[in-house]
């Protein structure tokens, strides 16, 4: 039984693999295959070009201040000292916190624009949604420092130390701006990843899946629990992956609303420093070769946190993705 | 077959034509560097264009970036917020020789504050300056500010410093003051673009909007913003008490004032705050353009040498226009007896 669709998909590939069998024939098929094997290699050389050029130039700094400057806050690059520890901490806390928002919120629309609401509500809805990804970040950050930060401020903050202020992470100033903030703001700029991504995941899953499932008697909320998420599993982590990438990576709109402080709080509220920010923030007006050196260090950091997580979230994919797909209930 | 070869002809054709026209653009002089600079620069750039058919194409990446540039001969000249320090100097004599700076603008850093339904100005000495950015004075209510400002009563209320966040040459402008006026600021934080904010309620902010935005969303906060942006917005300041012990309002001409009193401003030697004279304001500094000595193409340098001549003299009519503060007339003169040194 085609459970999952299987014959659907290899049909196509099939089609495909029997067609890149036949022999280049003429000159044209042969310079358009060229051009395509360069196009594709050139993609590699540039990102493993970015980092080599990345690492030389980072290296006066990783041989003067070396590895010591994951071990400390302290970031003052007029005496010398550079500590990363409070940036790579901002970092990771921002982009959890997007990523613990836009997921639900995010996987949630999608599931409404692809299986519930009518076509002509979700057609114009998703259109919406979409916008916002065209929106650029410098706009969200603007919007993030004068309507989202006096909310914040004003309303979001004390309420949520009013109910959750037992915790540690909802203490302390209300300043408006901060990991919350900055939080908040990320997830808003990342959810159109995720919904329309997921949106495309759910709406590719085999219609015989779902009849399979409601011929069975199920509801439609156990069709959509337990046949349609869990064969679009490995796609919407793929989303999320992709949202998670653009978290880590966003400046412009987070040195607006994050604090800019290099200091490590427990407390959400609490301003704080992400490595993309201090790069957008310092690399313009820095002299002097080891400061220049230590924040390309940053920018290769970076580089490497993100990929250190997309080959984790994909090895996470390959993990529950696939053979958790075929098992039948 | 042969119609692709044809387009593929026709497009080798447009990148060449599109490549050639990059070459013969009349794009004659360029700049790069302090972002301070940008807006008195391409509004006096745009003029000196109308008047004298010479462009001039002014990239405004920051400070550091204009020195990296400069230095790599990548463009005519540099511009940066503070002369080159002695490294980035012996780096650029390495690649062309001598270098000359001259000062091209002037700019004054106001302390802007926010006291919801407080009064529009209120008066701060160096000391409680020095306190509060440390972090010593930490509530509005605190005595020492009452002690200055007698009539206005300070709410009960946590100051909050806003600072800079990118590298910038009002922070630097704004740390050399705190320097100047505390030993403890000298020592413990130091004067940079970029420096280590001692206040524990601080938070930075990017750019002049970013942090009068911080300032406005905040009550109780108090940062610093560049003269010519508090003169366009309304936003509370304060009247500095300056070294002739009398509290001196931010305007063009107080900032003037101070520049005045110091004749022989030179590359090594450029510090202006805290100036003596009674209506000197305290916090204010120069903006600076460098240029090789020796210039290395004779006619582009003639014309370089000329577009200088005229923005550190008549050009400084257009800083006025854009909320800048035209250099003082000694200044200038000083300006004009460096250019004479450069060969071209």
């Amino acid at each position: 039984m085609a459970q999952d669709g299987t014959d659907v998909v290899t049909v196509p590939a099939l089609t495909l693999r029997s067609r890149r069998r036949r022999a280049p024939s003429g000159l044209g098929d042969r310079i358009v295959l060229g051009l395509f094997a360069a196009a594709a290699w050139l993609v590699l050389l540039v990102v493993v070009g970015l980092f080599v050029v990345l690492l030389i130039s980072a290296w006066p700094a990783v041989q003067s201040v070396g590895i010591r400057v994951l071990e400390s806050t302290a970031w003052d690059p007029t005496s010398g000292k550079y500590g990363l520890l409070s940036f790579i901490y901002g970092t990771l806390v921002t982009s959890t916190l997007a990523l613990l928002l836009a997921g639900p919120v995010g996987i949630g629309a999608a599931l409404l624009l692809a299986e519930v609401a009518p076509r002509r509500l979700a057609t114009p809805v998703a259109m919406l949604i979409e916008l916002l990804a065209a929106v650029p970040s410098v706009v969200f950050g603007i919007w993030g420092l004068f309507v989202l930060a006096p909310v914040m401020r004003t309303v979001i903050e004390p309420a949520l130390a009013r109910s959750l202020g037992f915790l540690p992470l909802f203490q302390g100033y209300f300043y408006g701006v901060g990991m919350l903030t900055a939080g908040i703001l990320l997830a808003i700029m990342v959810l159109p990843t995720v919904t329309a991504i997921s949106r495309d995941i759910l709406e590719a899953v085999p219609r015989d899946q779902r009849e399979a499932m409601l011929a069975l008697g199920a509801t439609r909320w156990e069709m959509l629990t337990r046949a349609v998420l869990p064969y679009a599993r490995s796609g919407i982590v793929g989303a999320l992956v992709l949202a998670l990438g653009r978290a880590l990576g966003e400046a412009m709109a987070v040195v607006m609303v994050i604090g800019n402080k290099p200091a490590i709080s427990l407390s959400l509220f609490a301003p704080a420093y992400t490595m993309a920010s201090v790069l957008a923030n310092e690399f313009t007006e820095a002299t002097g070769k080891q400061y220049v050196a230590v924040l390309i260090g940053i920018g290769s950091a970076l580089f490497l946190i993100s990929m250190l997580v997309n080959i984790g979230a994909r090895l996470l994919v390959r993990r529950v993705g696939a053979p958790q797909r075929m098992r039948t209930r | 077959m042969k119609r692709q070869r044809v387009l593929c002809a026709l497009i080798a054709a447009g990148v060449l034509l599109a490549g050639g026209s990059f070459a013969w653009a009349d794009v004659l002089l360029t700049g790069a560097g302090s972002t301070f600079d940008a807006p008195f620069f391409l509004r006096a750039f745009y003029e000196y264009n109308r008047e004298n058919g010479v462009q001039v194409n002014y990239q405004s990446i920051g400070s550091g970036g204009g020195i990296q540039q400069f230095t790599a001969k990548t463009v005519d000249f540099g511009a940066s917020d503070v002369p080159l320090a002695p490294a980035e100097l012996r780096a650029a004599e390495a690649a062309g020789g001598p270098v000359v700076q001259l000062p091209v603008t002037l700019g004054g850093v106001v302390i802007a504050y926010n006291l919801p339904n407080g009064p529009a100005h209120i008066k701060l000495d160096q000391q409680t300056l020095a306190d509060i950015f440390l972090g010593k004075v930490t509530n509005w209510n605190d005595p020492e500010i009452a002690r200055l400002n007698p009539g206005i009563s300070f709410p009960n209320l946590s100051i909050v410093v806003v600072h800079r966040a990118d590298g910038s040459g009002t922070t630097y402008i704004f740390t050399d003051y705190m320097a100047h006026i505390s030993p403890q600021w000298k020592a413990q934080v130091g004067t940079s673009k970029v420096v280590s904010w001692p206040a524990p309620s601080s938070v930075g902010a990017k750019g002049n909007e970013g942090v009068a935005g911080q300032i406005r969303n905040t009550p109780g906060a108090i940062g610093y913003l560049e003269l010519a942006y508090v003169l366009e917005n309304n936003i509370q300041y304060a009247a500095v008490r300056n070294r002739a012990g009398r509290y001196v309002y931010p305007t063009v001409e107080t900032v003037r004032a101070a520049a005045s009193h110091k004749p022989n401003v030179s590359p090594t030697d450029f510090s202006i705050v805290d100036m003596p004279g009674a209506d000197s304001y305290p916090i204010c500094g120069y903006s600076w353009v460098m240029l090789w000595q020796h210039q290395p193409d004779p006619a582009k340098g003639k014309e370089l040498v000329k577009l200088m001549r005229w923005l550190v003299t008549d050009g400084q009519s257009y800083a006025t226009r854009v909320r800048y503060v035209a250099l003082p007339p000694n200044v200038q003169a000083e300006a004009i007896k460096a250019l004479a040194g450069v060969s071209t």
